[in-house]
């Protein structure tokens, strides 16, 4: 039996590395890591709170998030009434927005997408989770005045979205060069040669990553509230569950010791 | 009508209530038969929980699921806001969501594993083909229960993965397109398309379920189980005791209760660790794009079905026209050794000759897509013949020839690389090694009752063989 076991073990291994060797990698930037200890920082997810409504919540709705959830980050109904809600008045309002579709056609090229659980939908298994999507991503625009916007992404080409947080991060531009294609010889590839700075913002280049981060981290969070409540229930399931499976183990071998 | 049985006077009014009920409705009679007095082989291994295990999920999945059709909208417009809010808005409404959700992966784990253990110890072999059958339609009944369920969330996954799946039906020759349209209930997945598949998802497939999971329990009961000996301990030469108990049997419960009960421990450490830890699986259990509402104008880059399907979906992109053509020749090449080899009269080799000319022309005549459909069809349906197709003079693969065990294990490593490739977008590579293990896949059952009676069998033991704990 053990030798089966270990027989099936080695050809489902033997397989999948056979296999994975033959899928080829996806093209686009790398993304970088999302610093996840955000996530535990009440401080930073309520300045992404206020990052997101200020920003994002003027096209974006997150209509599947009530402002009053925001009591689960810290803050109490007054402060949530008193510095974020803009578009109502009921605390108990979903977060929506007022954004004419039409006007968004012609404006974005499309209907902004929600953003209640953006954070859950972006992963890629070769690349990182969502939240590492979206922390690259917030931080790669760079000016591009052959878009409509007048603005371009390294994380996503051709965006319809302007850099909303140009004013903090500042304006800068992209270096590319035109290198011989490995692949294909007498032809040339695009290469990104890296950022070059226009005007500086109001925050420094650390400052604003911070600030990402700390938007990254709210939308981690709105994208499943529950989720601190998981992970601490969670913790206690699996210590009963162990102590119980002790106790399950020793019923069964008392009953078993016996049958000969 | 039974004997009427009165209590003894001065009874406790348990028993007094028991005789009472045992007089109307065979309480006793039945808890007796399926469970006290039940005798199963007392050398059960760990494949054995499995069983047990998906009886557990089966339950989760009814309860967690009478749950989340209280707050869930079968409708378009709704449905997808719905689980949000009960995701949010409901209390426990996310854990009973990720428990349904994760139930539905576990349900496919524990029968996969407990069709393997089926599959090895020879437990559809005579007299349990029927036990065997109504497994395999329970197993129908689950995939077209994931299916359907797994449209209800209405995201772009749940969208697109019905639009291709039900869009393979429209390659069914003459009536596909009206076939097609008669399951979407309308020319594209819509909202007439959730309607029917909540329907089915929560009434009609579960019924059927529930029945064949009852005739599997008491096809089982009535034949007795397999064990990994395959011995038959209730057979008219196996040692009995003096009540004519099998010797190599012991009572389900107590025994196999808390035997049950262990495993059902370890399988929710694991099973919770999931939902409170990982309820998404890394993509696997709960898919990210699936996170995006349902928009019939976005087709997304890369579709797959939820792991559990992409076996028997590598198969069906494995088909294409190159396979056919190999099918064709295969078709041939098997009829001419009929013909020249085989033992029948001439009549019937005549026969085989023309049904093969026939099966090539077919073959040519409809779309590789189709023969697609019929390939993944195919695939499941076979397992219902396993029990005629296995001519080995013994049951358990414990006392088959050793290279019996390697077959096995290549199946099931081709099992597992076809599950992997139908995750990945397509490849060149990709979709030969998905042909090959398409090709081996019914080989290995197409031919089964050649293989199987090939080698020299061990001797097989008189009794179980068991140790004490």
């Amino acid at each position: 039996m053990k030798k089966l076991i270990a027989t099936l073990l080695t050809s489902f291994l033997l397989g999948v590395g056979l296999v994975s060797g033959a899928q080829a990698s996806g093209g686009g930037i790398e993304w970088d890591k999302f610093p996840k200890e955000k996530l535990a920082d009440t401080a930073a997810l309520q300045n992404g709170a206020k990052l997101f409504v200020n920003y994002c919540l003027n096209c974006h709705a997150a209509a599947f998030m009530r402002y009053n959830r925001l009591r689960d980050i810290g803050l109490t109904e007054a402060q949530i009434k008193a510095n974020l809600m803009f578009a109502t008045d009921k605390v108990g309002d979903t977060m929506k927005v007022s954004l004419d579709p039409k006007n968004a056609k012609e404006w974005f090229g499309g209907l902004p997408p929600d953003l209640t659980v953006i954070a859950r939908s972006r992963a890629d298994g070769a690349k990182g989770s969502s939240a590492d999507y979206l922390y690259t991503y917030l931080r790669s625009y760079y000016r591009d005045e052959t878009k409509a916007t007048g603005w371009n992404n390294m994380a996503f080409p051709s965006v319809g979205m302007p850099h909303v947080l140009w004013e903090l991060q500042g304006q800068r531009t992209a270096r590319f060069a035109e290198e011989a294609d490995a692949h294909a010889p007498g032809k040339t590839v695009h290469v990104f040669k890296g950022y070059e700075p226009l005007t500086p913002g109001t925050m420094s280049s650390l400052q604003y990553d911070n600030a990402v981060a700390d938007l990254v981290a709210y939308l981690q969070w709105m994208g499943e509230p529950a989720q601190e409540q998981r992970f601490r229930l969670g913790v206690w399931v699996l210590l009963f569950l162990s102590v119980f499976t002790v106790i399950a183990w020793r019923l069964n071998a008392a009953f078993w010791k016996d049958i000969k | 009508m039974a004997e009427f049985k009165e209590a003894p006077a001065g009874a406790p009014l348990g028993e007094q209530l028991l005789t009472w009920v045992d007089n109307r409705f065979p309480a006793s009679k039945l808890y007796k038969e399926h469970m006290s007095e039940y005798y199963a082989p007392k050398n059960f291994n760990f494949w054995y929980i499995f069983g047990s295990l998906a009886l557990l999920v089966l339950v989760i999945q009814i309860v967690t699921g009478i749950f989340l059709v209280m707050h869930y909208k079968p409708d378009a417009a709704l449905a997808f806001a719905s689980v949000e809010y009960i995701m949010r808005d409901v209390p426990w409404g996310w854990l009973i969501r990720y428990m349904h959700s994760t139930g539905a992966s576990a349900f496919f784990v524990v029968v996969y594993l407990h069709m393997f253990r089926g599959l090895i110890y020879g437990s559809y072999r005579k007299p349990r083909e029927l036990v065997w059958i109504f497994g395999c339609g329970i197993f129908l009944c689950l995939m077209a229960e994931a299916f359907m369920g797994y449209l209800l969330p209405w995201g772009q996954m749940s969208y697109w993965g019905a639009q291709v799946i039900v869009n393979l039906f429209a390659a069914v020759p003459f009536v596909g397109p009206d076939l097609a349209l008669l399951i979407r209930g309308d020319y594209v997945v819509s909202d007439a398309t959730l309607n029917r598949f909540f329907s089915f998802h929560v009434i009609a497939v579960p019924l059927v379920l529930l029945g064949l999971v009852v005739a599997h329990i008491i096809a089982l009961h009535e034949v007795g189980s397999n064990n990994p000996d395959g011995v038959e301990i209730k057979g008219p030469n196996a040692p009995k005791d003096a009540q004519g108990h099998p010797l190599d049997g012991i009572p389900f419960h107590p025994y196999y209760s808390v035997h049950d009960i262990f495993a059902v421990s370890m399988f929710l450490m694991v099973f919770t660790a999931i939902i409170f830890f990982a309820p998404e699986l890394g993509g696997y259990f709960l898919e990210y794009n699936n996170f995006i509402p349902a928009d019939p104008l976005k087709t997304p880059a890369h579709i797959a079905p939820v792991w559990y399907f992409t076996p028997f979906y590598s198969m069906l992109r494995a088909t294409t026209d190159d396979l056919v053509t190999v099918l064709c020749l295969i078709t041939g090449l098997a009829a001419v050794l009929a013909f020249l080899k085989g033992r029948f009269p001439a009549a019937a080799k005549v026969g085989i000759l023309v049904a093969a000319v026939v099966l090539i022309a077919l073959l040519k005549m409809f779309d590789a897509k189709f023969w697609g459909v019929v390939v993944m069809g195919a695939a499941v349906i076979i397992l219902f013949f396993l029990p005629w197709l296995d001519r080995s003079p013994v049951k358990s693969i414990r006392y088959r020839p050793d290279w019996h065990k390697y077959l096995y294990a290549v199946f099931v490593l081709f099992f597992f690389v076809l599950g992997y490739l139908g995750i990945k977008p397509p490849s060149d590579i990709g979709t030969f090694i998905a042909q090959v293990g398409t090709l081996f896949y019914f080989g290995f059952f197409l031919l089964m009752p050649f293989w199987s009676q090939i080698g020299k069998p061990k001797p097989v033991p008189e009794r179980v063989t068991f140790h004490a704990h």
